[in-house]
């Protein structure tokens, strides 16, 4: 294997840099609703809502070889919230680790894609995330194995503001500043919403930026479906925190069915329900919102 | 872009499933509404979740009591944690999460918060064994075997809306810890056609039978009703006896049943590792009879993703896959 597929957009200017994760994302948000419609419920509002964080993972920050997911090279994106699996196989089908063929499957027996991500069943798929709050901790051993054994690879963990709820994510926290590890950058997806409902009425975990810094990380909060705030934030992390050997986390707000008015209007739910015949409504007010932005 | 739309699909591995037949009589959620009566009558009593009130049932207790309602988050160990200091201060909690989140990652503080102190804890857990089709993350197998190991711990594997109405005031009377393998949402209602009551420590026999003893736990004794009367179509006459309590485990009356001539087969919706199966082998070897028992039980491996009927199918918890393993065996 020669060609190392460094990040898709490395060398491009700023414009069209923006401009390829802008459209990774709507179509990953396409194939979103897709799968979702396969299954007729679901995650899809988590899906569109964190979907510019993984299309700036994905196609600007991640090194990887599509054709080789196991190349040992690789930079390490660990999706420990396993129900956001139908955002993560969108990135995966863009990223071209999936066939794009392949996402009607999802949730379907004897699929590779299973709801909830594992690690056994999808190719590109690092850990299995079902259970929350394992990403952080799994993300701290696989940094320092990395670094350990002289791997320059970075190590991106992805989690919601749920996990932060529990205090397996608060000993890693801790864990990753004792250790020093600025090869590992995590990212919040905070939805402000849980399974019980907002998380304000479940656990309040603000003041957030707060209490990753006292922790001693490298703290950014962004509008998580900006890609240009996000795409800074990740130009912040290269310059100041990896340097310093400080973890570093990106705050993202974001707005659950982001790209689709009528999902973003709907009232906030873990589990979305979307009538039969909206899909077709979805798609197209995606479409339009995008070609509206585009043009 | 290809924006045509997909064909929907039946077979879905999401989280919430049905194991009720198409048609099936059901109660809807019998924990929550079971936990608002007993509430009634015992003001100690009161409502904990890690984040999932809505999936537990504990909702309807929360809507009728707020301010006996405590929502912990999605942190199970505070969870069981404070379950007991509540516990400590004589309140009766009842704290619901999934099986797996109990007894995977808050077992410590239930142990030692809980239960070497013999506190009134009563843990509900969510999707025990098979009954969702999401995978091992939500798949709590091996809970049964995990909890058994506990000292002072009650164990109750209800069938159905009947057996868990029953169960609830009894762990709140019960004084020591317990652990609920909660089924949700729409429950079947199969035992009223029975000469039945739930007794906590008690195994009832519900059906007699000459060929063939089942003995089961959970809504594992549904299927075994059910296979009873499919085997009759084959001239199999079948004895169903039901043991809801799996610790203390009533091996007197489980053993007066297995000491005859008759097939011995335990049904269980958990791993064949640690659970109704071992219980009763456990008693049997205790007791010096020397009995043969066939164990229908989950395989010992992670189970798949995929539908939750066709998961049944595969792993041999179905009626028809009950039936055949009966045939082959006699
Ligand atoms: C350890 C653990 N506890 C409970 C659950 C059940 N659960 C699944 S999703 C969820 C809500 C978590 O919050 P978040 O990930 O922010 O949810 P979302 O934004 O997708 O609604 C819960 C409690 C779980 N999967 N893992
Ligand atoms: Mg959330």
């Amino acid at each position: 294997m020669t060609t190392t597929t460094l990040t898709a957009t490395a060398g491009t200017g700023a414009a069209e840099r923006h401009r390829m994760v802008e459209d990774f994302a709507y179509r990953m948000r396409h194939h979103a609703l897709n799968m979702g419609e396969v299954q007729g419920q679901g995650y899809v509002g988590q899906a569109l809502g964190a979907a510019d964080m993984f299309a700036a993972v994905y196609a600007d920050q991640l090194v990887y070889r599509p054709e080789d997911p196991d190349w040992d090279g690789r930079d390490r994106f660990l999706l420990s919230t396993g129900h956001y699996a139908i955002g993560h196989y969108a990135a995966l089908a863009q990223a071209g680790i999936v066939p794009i063929e392949e996402l009607e499957t999802y949730g379907s027996d004897d699929s590779r894609l299973p709801m909830s991500g594992m690690a056994t069943y999808t190719p590109g798929m690092e850990i299995s995330g079902g259970s929350l709050g394992h990403g952080l901790p799994i993300a701290i051993g696989t940094a320092l194995g990395l670094r350990h054994q002289g791997s320059t690879s970075r190590v991106i963990n992805f989690m919601s503001d749920g996990e932060l709820d529990e205090g397996s994510t608060w000993e890693a926290a801790m864990g990753a500043h004792h250790h020093g590890l600025g090869n590992l950058t995590v990212l919040v997806d905070i939805n402000a919403l849980q399974a019980d409902g907002k998380t304000d009425t479940v656990l309040r975990t603000e003041p957030v930026a707060d209490k990753w810094a006292a922790n001693g990380w490298h703290v950014q909060r962004v509008d998580g479906n900006d890609v240009g705030q996000l795409l800074a934030a990740f130009d912040a992390v290269a310059k100041e925190a990896e340097p310093d050997a400080r973890p570093s986390v990106i705050l993202c707000d974001t707005r659950v069915g982001r790209g689709v008015p009528l999902l973003e209007e709907r009232e906030k739910a873990h589990f979305m329900r979307i009538d039969e015949h909206e899909w077709k409504i979805c798609r197209e007010q995606l479409t339009a919102g995008h070609e509206g932005a585009t043009k | 872009m290809t924006t045509t739309p997909v064909k929907a699909r039946l077979k879905t591995s999401a989280m919430i499933a049905s194991f009720a037949d198409p048609g099936q009589k059901t109660a809807p959620a019998p924990f929550g509404h079971a936990l608002v009566r007993a509430a009634e009558e015992n003001p100690a009593i009161v409502g904990l979740t890690a984040d999932l009130g809505k999936y537990t049932d504990m909702h309807i207790f929360a809507k009728a009591f707020p301010e006996r309602f405590f929502q912990m988050g999605m942190a199970e160990q505070l969870l069981l944690g404070a379950a007991a200091g509540m516990a400590q201060t004589g309140l009766v909690p009842f704290a619901s999460t999934y099986s797996v989140f109990a007894a995977r990652r808050a077992y410590d503080f239930l142990c030692l918060d809980a239960a070497e102190p013999n506190l009134n804890v009563n843990v509900v857990g969510g999707l025990p064994g098979l009954t969702t089709g999401y995978g091992p993350s939500h798949q709590a197998t091996e809970d049964m075997a995990i909890f058994r190991g506990m000292p002072n711990l009650t164990i109750v594997d209800p069938c159905d809306s009947l057996d868990i109405e029953q169960a609830v005031p009894q762990l709140a009377a019960s004084g020591g810890p317990t652990y609920l393998r909660l089924l949700r949402g729409n429950v079947p209602t199969v035992l009223d056609e029975y000469d039945y009551t739930f007794e906590l420590g008690k195994a009832k026999v519900l059906r007699g039978g000459a060929d063939v003893v089942f003995v089961s736990s959970g809504l594992m004794t549904m299927r075994a009703l059910a296979a009873a009367k499919e085997l009759a179509k084959h001239h199999v006459d079948v004895a169903v006896v039901h043991a809801p309590t799996i610790k203390p485990f009533d091996s007197e009356t489980v053993l007066r049943e297995l000491n005859t001539d008759r097939l011995a087969v335990t049904l269980e919706n958990h791993s064949v590792v640690g659970g109704l199966f071992e219980t009763v082998a456990s008693a049997v070897v205790h007791s010096g009879i020397n009995k043969r028992v066939v164990p229908i039980a989950l395989p010992d491996e992670f189970l798949h993703a995929g539908a939750l009927p066709t998961l049944h199918e595969r792993y041999g918890l179905s009626v028809a896959r009950i039936v055949e393993k009966v045939l082959g065996e006699l």
